[in-house]
């Protein structure tokens, strides 16, 4: 008896490994993919939940104190907030919108430019794609000088052409439109280099049998070239439209907590980082964040739904 | 640290950031260990104490380690780390007017009063009576202060007298110097213009005429007759005798830049940032720049006298006594005397009261100060939990008069508005 009672132990481990083994295979498509699950689950998962869950009390103060469950309220303030939430949307809808329109067409016409090689061609990338590399807090502290009303260079050298000084980032409307011209600056460089990628996948062909029957180089960019970009302009769109909804950096930078003394960059990025940091209002935040995100995931699919429609 | 903490850290930090760019952090662990962990603010002071902690390490044998943080970006990771619990900070450089209620409210804080009342020698009695009530709440002492502002007049000693002018003693001086002065290229005037930047540096113009943010009774009375007449005035300067093209985003550091730069003739500010405009490396009139007191208005001349930064330890810590022996160093009258030579203004009285004390400073600020320190008020901003939002509603007025907008009306409204406030932040 006492013989046999180690072969009994070594065959159950056997037995164990063998059935883990089993296990394992079977299930292994869920095993191998676990690491990540569970780094979603903990980076973005719960985040997103935690904030779900306190967008439905009304923390504030300190997370840690005591908070009520209020239902929808929150999300009823903020929907009805003429004040600040929704000029805030309207912000972040035009800077998106005006941004995005302008950084695609200057996109386009750049790596038009530089499709065809040319001498010198190595040295204009680089330059060309120097502002995307630079940190966005430095780039809005930059443009904060270059346009300030009194002793910034912009005014001075408008100065120079006879033209009367500008408010820039100062003026009540001409905040905005300001921002919107640094964000171009800076981002346009990445939409050259996605539509560059494109472009230099196109095959030939198509262009040059458009040529043999004469089309003008204008008609070549419309009925051919553009059409059969239509795919790398909509994934440019979509990565970049998604980047400029959430801009906060140079916002911030240039005009600090609240967007300015009329709000008049506040988005609604700046807008939560407000009420979450400045405010303390952790309830109302999170509900704005829950907003924001379903409007960002809700332009996204629309954008999704428009590239499969263009790619059939 | 604690497991739940370390969830909570998460928690916080994931819900706030959502959005936003993700928090950095985490750090060795230590319970009641040798390493005091140390967060300050980017100032004239904390250079100081940088440079002389190895002294501080050499006699105590503890370790510090510093972190140091831009203003804003202090408040955002104190947001986060204290709301999270986190025993990551010891000491911690605070601001008591803007986030000392809340913070104390919220626990945040670790109660110092038995603390302070130990050591004679250290001797808290020998603390300014301002400072002390800012650092004080529900009766229980929150931080010892270290930095501490008067609201003065700078001004351009050679553009007075090129004007054949005095320096202004009252308000109306001030305007009429202002409006004399006021040229094509020079302004008459300058001070901060942001809504919630100036709000401070107009309290001293709202006590010299009469009002304050509150009355007696803690209801807001930033739509008083005087108050209105406060915005009015501190307003009309700017708009009418300020830089061509002002912003109405200017804290201390644009405003200071455009008097720096030659291009104002008076400036009210805290006194505490008299080096930018002394120092011939950051000033162009660094020869020329004089102090005054801040002139009299209807009901005298009334600058704030408050401290602005301070010194606590965070309540989560577990590590509060060597946090203490850190601050009863860095707040000793051996130190208060260096930073004060330094240039940075201290809260204790017998530094003051020492010749050595105000050595390094031009005379006429030295005396600006001890008038200011004599008649001035102990807050310069609502002492409310909120002050972010008290600020944007009670800075509201000073834009709209800046802008030219009838300040009147504005003022009416942030009244009411302040109200609703205060009604929400009592309930």
């Amino acid at each position: 008896m006492s013989v046999l009672t180690p072969s009994r132990t070594s065959g159950r481990t056997a037995n164990a490994q063998e059935n883990f083994s089993a296990w394992a295979n079977r299930h292994r498509k869920w095993l191998f993919a676990a690491p990540a699950m569970i780094f979603v689950g903990v980076l973005i998962i719960f985040p997103l939940a935690w904030t779900l869950y306190l967008s439905l009390t009304d923390s504030q103060g300190s997370v840690r104190a005591a908070s009520d469950f209020v239902g929808l309220e929150n999300y009823l303030t903020v929907l009805t907030d003429t004040e600040r939430f929704w000029p805030a949307v309207g912000r972040t809808m035009s800077f998106t919108l005006v941004a995005l329109a302008c950084e695609i067409i200057l996109g386009m016409a750049i790596a038009l430019l530089l499709w065809r090689p040319f001498r010198g061609e190595k040295w204009v990338r680089v330059a060309i794609l120097l502002p995307l590399v630079a940190t966005p807090v430095a780039v809005g502290m930059m443009w904060r000088l270059i346009f300030d009303p009194n002793i910034g260079f912009a005014n001075q050298l408008l100065g120079l052409l006879g033209i009367p000084p500008q408010p820039w980032l100062s003026g009540q409307d001409s905040a905005l439109p300001t921002t919107i011209f640094m964000d171009v600056w800076q981002w346009t460089p990445m939409v050259v280099l996605i539509l560059l990628a494109g472009l230099t996948a196109l095959s030939d062909e198509p262009d040059e049998a458009a040529r043999m029957d004469g089309a003008t180089a204008l008609q070549r960019f419309f009925y051919v070239t553009l059409p059969l970009m239509m795919p790398t302009v909509i994934v440019a769109i979509l990565l970049r439209g998604i980047d400029a909804l959430k801009t906060f950096d140079i916002l911030y930078a240039t005009k600090g907590k609240g967007g300015g003394s009329f709000h008049e960059v506040e988005t609604l990025n700046v807008y939560a980082y407000g009420l979450s940091f400045d405010y303390n209002q952790y309830g109302l935040s999170s509900a704005v964040l829950i907003l924001f995100f379903m409007i960002i995931i809700g332009s996204m699919w629309l954008l999704t739904m428009r590239k499969k429609a263009a790619s059939k | 640290m604690k497991r739940r903490s370390v969830v909570q850290y998460a928690a916080v930090a994931a819900a706030l950031s959502l959005g936003l760019t993700a928090c950095g952090g985490g750090s060795s662990e230590s319970k009641g260990s040798d390493t005091v962990r140390v967060t300050l603010a980017n100032h004239v002071w904390t250079e100081g104490i940088k440079a002389a902690v190895p002294e501080f390490e050499k006699s105590t044998g503890l370790k510090v380690e510093l972190t140091q943080l831009g203003e804003d970006q202090l408040s955002d990771q104190y947001n986060v780390k204290l709301n999270a619990g986190s025993d990551e900070i010891d000491v911690m450089m605070y601001r008591p007017l803007q986030e000392g209620k809340a913070f104390a409210k919220n626990g945040y804080l670790a109660d110092l009063t038995s603390k302070v009342a130990e050591d004679a020698d250290w001797n808290w009695k020998d603390y300014q009576d301002g400072p002390v009530t800012a650092s004080t709440f529900e009766d229980k002492v929150m931080g010892v202060p270290i930095i501490t502002e008067r609201e003065v007049l700078y001004y351009r000693k050679d553009l007075l007298k090129a004007a054949g002018l005095e320096v202004p003693k009252t308000m109306e001086e001030l305007e009429a110097a202002a409006k004399k002065i006021s040229s094509a290229d020079t302004a008459g005037f300058v001070a901060r213009t942001g809504k919630s930047a100036a709000v401070t540096q107009f309290s001293s113009f709202l006590y010299s005429f009469g009002g304050d943010f509150t009355d007696e009774s803690g209801k807001s009375a930033v739509g008083t007759e005087e108050a209105k007449k406060a915005y009015a005035f501190y307003g009309g300067l700017i708009k009418n005798y300020g830089p061509k093209n002002v912003s109405t985003d200017m804290s201390w550091p644009e405003a200071m830049a455009i008097f720096t730069q030659g291009k104002a003739a008076f400036y009210t500010e805290a006194d505490s940032l008299y080096k930018n405009a002394t120092d011939p490396a950051k000033s162009k009139v660094a020869d020329t720049v004089g102090f005054a007191p801040l002139p009299a208005g209807p009901a005298g001349s009334k600058p704030y006298n408050i401290p602005s930064w301070g010194l606590a330890v965070n309540e989560a810590s577990a590590n509060q006594d060597n946090a203490w022996k850190f601050i009863q160093w860095a707040t000793s009258k051996e130190r208060t005397l260096e930073a004060q030579k330094a240039g940075v203004p201290g809260p204790r009285a017998s530094v003051w009261a020492d010749p050595a004390g105000t050595s390094t400073y031009p005379k006429d600020l030295a005396a600006a100060i001890a008038v200011s320190a004599e008649n001035g008020v102990g807050h310069d901003r609502p002492q409310v939990l909120t002050v972010g939002k008290a600020r944007e509603i009670v800075g509201g007025p000073i834009v709209a008069s800046i802008t030219g907008a009838d300040a009147s009306a504005a003022a009416d409204t942030a009244n009411a508005a302040f109200q609703k406030f205060l009604d929400d932040e009592n309930k």
